[in-house]
């Protein structure tokens, strides 16, 4: 180990640990501590613009205005903030949207189709409204969910596939219920079994034809089904109680059924126990009527609007 | 004192380092706590209830904040997509609050009445189910898990020790009826934590249904979770106010 360098060296820091390492104190590059220089002067000069130090009980809001329009249409200064900078940021986007949305408002739901422009701006604006709000339950393309959602995409509508019953749907919500046997605890296990066979027979599904029979009658006897979704079994949108006659089902796992007796049970399930779910929150409130009205005819163009 | 004294000695180096760093911290924060406009008032925000809070708990316990924030800045694309942004004074009965600092999934501030108890539950026992391109994990143990709320007013009481207004006597509670109204002030009197917790459990509250698991037999985990998460960021009614209501207060 060579112990020539305590002599080579003399801007150390003086410090020097196992025999001969030592720090060099050099002074720092210029370029380098000019920039530090150059930072602290770009802080003073914010400090005089910007928010900066507190002071008892209020802070320094510098002398930075920023100027906004607030809802009520008022013309506002403010020392600049990031809260008053968002309200003239979202001021700009609305101007900017502002031709298409008066137009969507002033619009009657039956006319948007006949103009291409608007239509494109409900599908692209809608589109967004739509992943952000309701493809968590009906999915992104707003082909539903088995069980838990219904698919937006076909002409089969629970609570009615008008623009006004669309419209009402996302502004009041939906909430499906049917009773448990349709309120009539009375109801035998074989009773359910004939009416789950007399409501498959409905849709054109393989069913014991007998025990339909005897179903048919309970269907609009005891079984009190009528009251709900009418004699015929097509149902009545304004109370949401289900076409039984097609073969779209939305609670009963019908179509992932392997055989008929599975399809039997499926049915018999749902009978059984009622339904108290599919509740759709209520968007008022959290969405403006302008978005609503939007997302009213993007659901209607997703393919089966009435 | 000499630099290398400092150098040579661990123990006073970290005391010395902790003072350093510690400043930064200090000038930023202290400062909150005497300015007037730091939490702004705003009608509506409650302490949470105790099943709500028994949420929260399970919440911060399976490190929900990792990957969830609770804080809406005021830029525009979260103003269009969460909502208004969030308030100081929201989270003022938050200990700790939960504003995080990772968006892994979305924001959840105000995910509150968003969607339905049912899509709460189905989402966290799979949530692929629900968002396929999710990568959140599962959380099924939640709905078969009874909640354990028999320490709930010793959790309510060491809020309390930080400021929260849960009431333990008659003249708190009348104190809270002022302020919360009715409704909401039986929720937080610590004596009925427990029946309390069980009532919302099985009645909901807040214009949200109970049962809230689907499991009307138990109280579960999920219950209170999803209690929580259901009533996250809809305390305030900003319609009360103009948009520029809380531009004043920064």
């Amino acid at each position: 180990m060579s112990h020539e360098t305590e002599s080579k060296f003399q801007n150390t820091t003086g410090h020097v640990w196992d025999e001969d390492l030592q720090e060099f104190n050099n002074p720092l590059p210029g370029w380098w501590l000019w920039t530090f220089y150059a930072t602290m002067i770009f802080a003073v000069v914010y400090w005089v613009f910007y928010p900066s130090w507190p002071i008892g009980k209020t802070f320094l809001k510098g002398i930075n205005t920023i100027e906004y329009v607030n809802d009520k249409g008022e013309k506002k200064s403010s020392s600049w903030n990031t809260r008053a900078l968002l309200l003239q940021d979202m001021n700009e986007a609305s101007k900017a949207q502002e031709k298409w949305v008066s137009k969507l408002a002033a619009t009657p739901f039956d006319k948007i189709n006949t103009d291409p422009e608007l239509k494109a701006f409900v599908v692209s604006a809608g589109k967004v409204l739509f992943q952000d709000n309701c493809a968590a339950c009906h999915q992104s393309g707003g082909q539903g969910k088995f069980n838990f959602a219904p698919n937006l995409t076909d002409d089969d509508w629970i609570f009615g596939g008008s623009y006004d019953a669309i419209q009402q749907t996302l502004v009041n919500g939906r909430h499906g219920i049917m009773p448990a046997k349709g309120g009539n605890a009375a109801l035998t296990d074989a009773d359910v079994t004939a009416l789950a066979n007399y409501v498959l027979s409905l849709s054109g599904e393989q069913a014991n034809a007998a025990s339909a029979e005897k179903g048919k009658e309970l269907f609009a006897g005891a079984g009190v089904c009528f009251s709900c979704h009418g004699a015929d079994g097509k149902g009545n949108q304004a109370i949401g109680s289900a076409n039984l006659t097609d073969k779209i089902w939305l609670w009963a796992n019908v179509p992932g059924a392997k055989s008929a007796d599975e399809k039997v049970a499926a049915v018999k399930e749902v009978i059984t126990t009622g339904l108290n779910r599919g509740v759709m929150p209520v968007w008022k409130g959290r969405l403006s009527d302008e978005q609503i009205k939007l997302l009213t005819a993007y659901v209607h163009e997703l393919g089966g609007g009435k | 004192m000499k630099h290398d004294s400092i150098e040579r000695n661990v123990g006073l180096m970290i005391v010395m380092m902790m003072l350093a760093i510690s400043i930064g911290g200090l000038v930023e924060i202290i400062p909150l706590f005497f300015i007037n406009e730091t939490v702004e008032k705003v009608d509506g925000v409650r302490p949470y209830t105790p099943l709500e809070l028994r949420g929260r708990d399970i919440y911060v316990r399976e490190g929900c904040f990792l990957c969830h924030s609770q804080m809406i800045r005021p830029f525009r694309d979260e103003q269009l997509r969460y909502g208004h942004y969030s308030l100081a004074a929201e989270s003022q009965y938050d200990h700790p609050f939960q504003w995080g600092s990772k968006r892994t999934g979305p924001d959840l501030a105000r995910v509150g009445k968003k969607y339905s108890n049912e899509w709460q539950v189905a989402h966290l026992m799979d949530p692929q189910a629900m968002v396929p391109e999710s990568v959140m994990p599962k959380y099924p143990f939640l709905q078969q898990t009874k909640l354990d709320y028999s320490d709930v007013a010793d959790r309510m009481a060491a809020l309390r020790l930080t400021g929260v207004p849960y009431s333990a006597n008659q003249a708190e509670l009348d104190k809270n009826i002022k302020q919360f109204g009715a409704d909401t002030a039986k929720m937080l009197h610590m004596p009925d934590a427990s029946k309390n917790l069980v009532d919302q459990a099985q009645n909901g509250f807040g214009g949200i249904a109970g049962n809230y698991d689907g499991d009307a037999a138990n109280v579960t985990e999920m219950d209170a979770l999803v209690a929580y998460l259901q009533v996250l960021g809809t305390m305030v009614d900003f319609k009360k106010y103009d948009n520029d209501q809380f531009v004043k207060y920064r």
